[in-house]
C-alpha cells in the first residue's frame, strides 16, 4: 500500500492536465455557463451544461471513461488510484464532463453485473447516470425509495440527480436490483453547482431493462472515496490561484501576500490541503469504510474552506461573476453535500472507529 | 545493501554479542557494528545505506537493550546530524559514539531571554583568546542541561556585522568552570527546562563546529532536524495525544455528551489525516523525494496536542491536578501523567522548536513562495540593533 503517486499516474495526470489547459480553461467554463442550464432557448429546450466535445476527447483519446472497466469488457482495467488522479485534475478545472457521474458512479453500479453496456460506457459512446439523489449517502442510500417497478416498468420521481442532463442511459436501483432505461424524462433544475447541475428524473410507466443486482450503499461508498480526490483538486486550484493573486496584487505599496495576516492563513490552508492529499490517497489505497469516512469528512470541508478563503483573499474581484472562483465555491459546497455531508461521515465514524456517543 | 543483507548483518552481530550481558557493552558493540543509525557513514555507527533500512534493524533488535530516546532526544535528533554535517573527522569520532550509547547526554544552548523567535539576534559573546574562546552570556529553555555533558551552543563572535553573519557554533563543555545551570520552573510545576549562565567559560578552538562566522548556517541544520524530531514520529491510528483521550472516553461513558461527542469525532478525523500525512511524508523520504510537507508536521502536531488535551480536561470534569511539586523532570513525556499536566505541557508545543507563528512564516515564504515582510534589521550591524 502506498500513499504516493506512481509514474503511470503522473503521466496520466500530465495528459489530462494538458488537454484541460488547452480546451477547458476557467474562462471557457465561465462562457459555457452563460448559455447553460437555467438559460432556456427560444424553443424552450434547455441546453445541457456538459462539454460533450471535450468529453469525447477525454474518453476517446485519453481513454478515461473505461479506466474502471476490466479489459475483457472493453475497458482499461485500471485501478481507483488512476481514476483518483483524473478526478484531481477535473476538480482543478471544474470541468463540465460526466466522468464522475458516468465513469465512476454509474460504472461502479454496473460492474458487478458485467453488462455489455459497460463496453459502450468505456469507449465513451454512451454516458450513463445513476438515478439516485446526489445528496444520498452510503449510510442512507435511498432517500425515500422513490421509484417502484410494475410489470417491468418504472414509475416515480428522483430529484437531485447529477449527470442526468448529458446521460444517454439512466440506471435505476430499486430494491437491490438495477434497471436501465433510455426513456426517462429529465428536467434540469437551477443548481447551486453550475458546472455539475442536478436534474429531476421522472419515470411514468417507463420501459426498463433489469440489469442485475445492485449494492447501492457500496456504490455510493466507492464514489465517496473517489470524490475526495476531486475535492482535493478543487482545493488545490483555490490555493494555487490565491497564492498567485496575493503575490501580484499590491496594496499599501506591497504585495498583499507579504502581510502576515494573509501568509498565516495561506500556510494553514496549505497544511489542510497537504492532509487532504494524504486522506484522498489513503481512501483509494485502502477503501475501507473508515478511510472513506475520514477522507470525506476532511476533504469536503477543506474544499469548501479553500474556496471560501480564495474568495475572501481575492477581495472584490472574487465576488464578481467574471472571476471563476465562484465556480469552485459552488462545486465545493455542492460536493460537500454529495454522497454524505462531513457530519454524516463523522457520525458514521462513531461506530466505525469505536468512538461511541452518550449512552 | 538490501533488507536480507541487513538481516544477515544483525544476525551475525547477535551471534557474537549477547543481548543479555552488559547493557552498555552491547550498545557500544552495536554502534561499532554500524547498526546504531545505518544511514550514517561506516565507522560512525552506520553502514552508509538508505535510512529506511533502520526499520529493519529496529525490528530485528527489538527486545535487546535499547538507548533512551527521551533523555537522549536532543543529542540524537539535533546534535548528531549537525556534527555529522559540520564536524571535523576528529569531532565525529570523539562525540558520536558516546552520544548514541547515552554515555554522554546533550542539551541545546540556543534561545536567550532576548532572542526567542528572532534567534539570530542572540547576544552570548564568544571572544577569541589564543587557542581558546571565552564565552559570556545567558541561555534559556535548556531541557536536560542538568544532566548534560555537552551542549550545542550558538554565540556572537562579530558584533560589527549584520546579525546573521557574526555567529559561531560551538560544542560547549557543560563541566567547564563558569557554566551554571539553574532550574526554571514551568507552568506544569516541574522544571524540565533550565537557565544556563555562562561566565568566562573557556572553550578550546577544537570545540568549534563549522567556520567562524558561519554559525547561522550550522544552526539551521540543527533547527530543521529539531522540527522533524518533534513532529515527525510515526503514530498508530488513535495514538499520540488521542490515546489517553480515547481511553478516558471509553472509561467514563457517563461523562459523555452529544456536544463533546461531535467535537471528539472532529478531532479524531484531524488526528487521523495528520497521521496519514506523516506516513506519506515518510514514504516520500524513503523514496528519496522529501516533500515540503515536513515543515507542516510540527505545526499540526502542536495544534492537535493542545486541542485534544484541552478536550480531555473538559471531558473529565476533574478540578484537581496530579502534582504541583517543584522538581526536576528526568524525562519529557507529552502523553504522560494526568490530563491537567498534559494540557499544560502541550502549551509548550507551539513555542518550543520554533513557534507556530514562525513556522507559518517559514511555510509561507519557503514552501508557498510568498514575499517576506519588509525588514529593518537586515543590513544593520548587530551592535546597532535596538533591543
Amino acid at each position: 500500500m502506498t500513499l504516493l503517486y506512481s509514474e503511470v499516474e503522473e503521466e496520466l495526470r500530465a495528459a489530462v492536465r494538458g488537454l484541460l489547459a488547452d480546451r477547458c480553461p476557467p474562462a471557457a467554463v465561465l462562457k459555457r455557463i452563460e448559455s447553460g442550464p437555467g438559460h432556456r432557448t427560444l424553443d424552450d429546450s434547455v441546453t445541457p451544461m456538459g462539454d460533450l466535445d471535450l468529453w469525447k476527447t477525454l474518453a476517446g483519446e485519453i481513454g478515461v471513461a473505461g479506466l474502471l472497466v476490466p479489459e475483457e469488457l472493453g475497458g482499461a482495467g485500471a485501478s481507483a488510484s488512476e481514476v483518483a488522479v483524473v478526478l484531481e485534475e477535473l476538480g482543478r478545472a471544474v470541468a463540465p464532463v460526466p466522468f464522475f457521474t458516468s465513469s465512476v458512479l454509474a460504472t461502479q453500479a454496473l460492474l458487478p453485473t458485467r453488462d455489455a453496456l459497460l463496453g459502450e460506457l468505456a469507449e465513451g459512446q454512451k454516458t450513463a447516470a445513476l438515478a439516485v439523489s446526489f445528496a444520498a449517502s452510503p449510510y442512507r442510500p435511498l432517500r425515500g425509495a422513490p421509484v417502484r417497478v410494475e410489470d417491468g416498468r418504472l414509475s416515480g420521481t428522483v430529484t437531485g440527480v447529477a449527470g442526468a442532463d448529458v446521460a444517454d442511459v439512466v440506471l435505476v436501483p430499486v430494491d437491490g436490483e438495477l434497471y436501465a432505461t433510455e426513456g426517462a424524462a429529465v428536467e434540469v433544475v437551477p443548481s447551486l453547482d453550475l458546472t455539475r447541475p442536478v436534474a429531476t428524473v421522472t419515470f411514468d410507466r417507463t420501459e426498463a431493462r433489469r440489469v442485475g443486482a445492485c449494492d447501492l450503499a457500496g456504490v455510493l461508498r466507492s464514489g465517496a472515496a473517489l470524490l475526495a480526490s476531486e475535492q482535493l483538486g478543487v482545493a488545490e486550484w483555490c490555493l494555487d490561484t490565491t497564492l498567485a493573486y496575493v503575490k501580484d496584487r499590491h496594496q499599501f505599496a506591497r504585495p498583499v501576500g507579504s502581510f502576515q495576516a494573509i501568509k498565516h492563513r495561506l500556510a494553514d490552508l496549505w497544511l489542510d490541503v497537504v492532509r487532504a492529499r494524504a486522506a484522498a490517497r489513503n481512501a483509494v489505497a485502502d477503501p475501507s469504510p473508515v478511510s472513506v469516512a475520514v477522507a470525506q469528512s476532511w476533504n469536503a470541508a477543506v474544499a469548501v474552506h479553500a474556496a471560501e478563503e480564495a474568495l475572501q483573499l481575492h477581495g472584490g474581484i472574487g465576488m464578481t461573476w467574471e472571476h471563476p472562483v465562484h465556480l469552485y465555491l459552488k462545486r465545493a459546497k455542492a460536493a460537500e453535500i454529495a454522497l454524505g455531508t462531513p457530519g454524516d461521515h463523522r457520525e458514521a465514524l462513531a461506530s466505525l472507529a469505536g468512538v461511541p456517543g452518550p449512552e | 545493501m538490501n533488507e536480507a543483507e541487513i538481516k544477515e548483518r544483525v544476525a551475525a552481530f547477535l551471534g557474537t554479542h549477547d543481548p543479555g550481558g552488559d547493557r552498555l557493552e552491547f550498545l557500544r558493540a552495536r554502534f561499532d557494528a554500524g547498526l546504531a543509525w545505518v544511514w550514517f557513514p561506516e565507522g560512525l555507527g552506520g553502514l552508509g545505506v538508505a535510512r529506511e533500512l533502520q526499520q529493519v534493524v529496529e525490528r530485528e533488535l527489538a527486545g535487546t537493550p535499547q538507548i533512551n530516546t527521551g533523555v537522549q532526544g536532543i543529542g540524537l535528533g539535533m546534535a548528531a546530524p549537525t556534527i555529522l554535517a559540520f564536524g571535523t573527522e576528529e569531532q565525529k569520532r570523539r562525540f558520536l559514539r558516546p552520544l548514541w550509547t547515552g554515555e554522554e547526554i546533550w542539551c541545546q544552548l540556543f534561545s536567550e531571554p532576548g532572542a526567542g523567535s528572532d534567534l539570530a539576534t542572540l547576544a552570548t559573546r564568544a571572544v577569541r583568546d589564543g587557542d581558546e574562546w571565552v564565552v559570556d552570556g545567558q541561555k534559556v529553555w535548556t531541557s536536560g542541561a542538568h544532566h548534560s555533558r555537552w551542549g550545542i551552543l550558538v554565540t556572537r563572535t562579530d558584533p560589527e556585522v549584520p546579525k546573521h553573519r557574526g555567529m559561531t557554533y560551538f560544542v560547549c563543555d557543560m563541566h567547564a568552570p563558569g557554566v551554571e545551570v539553574r532550574p526554571l520552573r514551568q507552568i506544569t510545576g516541574e522544571a524540565e527546562f533550565n537557565e544556563v549562565f555562562l561566565t568566562g567559560v573557556r572553550l578550546p578552538d577544537e570545540l568549534r563546529l563549522g567556520e567562524v562566522g558561519d554559525g547561522w548556517r550550522v544552526a539551521q541544520t540543527t533547527l530543521m532536524n529539531e522540527r522533524v524530531a518533534i513532529g515527525g514520529a510515526p503514530v498508530r491510528r488513535g495514538g499520540g495525544m488521542a490515546g489517553p483521550v480515547l481511553d478516558a472516553w471509553h472509561a467514563y461513558p457517563e461523562l459523555r455528551s452529544h456536544d463533546l461527542h461531535q467535537r471528539l469525532l472532529a478531532l479524531w478525523v484531524e488526528a487521523e489525516v495528520t497521521r496519514l500525512s506523516g506516513a506519506r511524508l515518510r514514504e516520500q523520504l524513503v523514496a528519496g523525494h522529501p516533500g515540503p510537507e515536513g515543515s507542516g508536521m510540527k505545526l499540526s502536531f502542536a495544534k492537535l496536542n493542545q486541542a485534544l488535551s484541552g478536550f480531555e480536561v473538559e471531558f473529565r470534569r476533574d478540578l484537581g491536578y496530579d502534582d504541583w511539586t517543584f522538581r526536576r523532570s528526568e524525562d519529557v513525556d507529552f502523553y504522560g501523567r494526568g490530563a491537567g499536566y498534559r494540557y499544560l505541557r502541550a502549551k509548550g508545543n507551539s513555542i518550543e522548536g520554533g513557534t507556530s507563528e514562525i513556522l507559518r512564516n517559514i511555510i509561507a515564504e519557503r514552501v508557498l513562495g510568498l514575499p517576506s515582510e519588509p525588514r529593518v534589521d537586515k543590513d544593520v550591524p548587530w551592535k546597532d540593533l535596538p533591543r
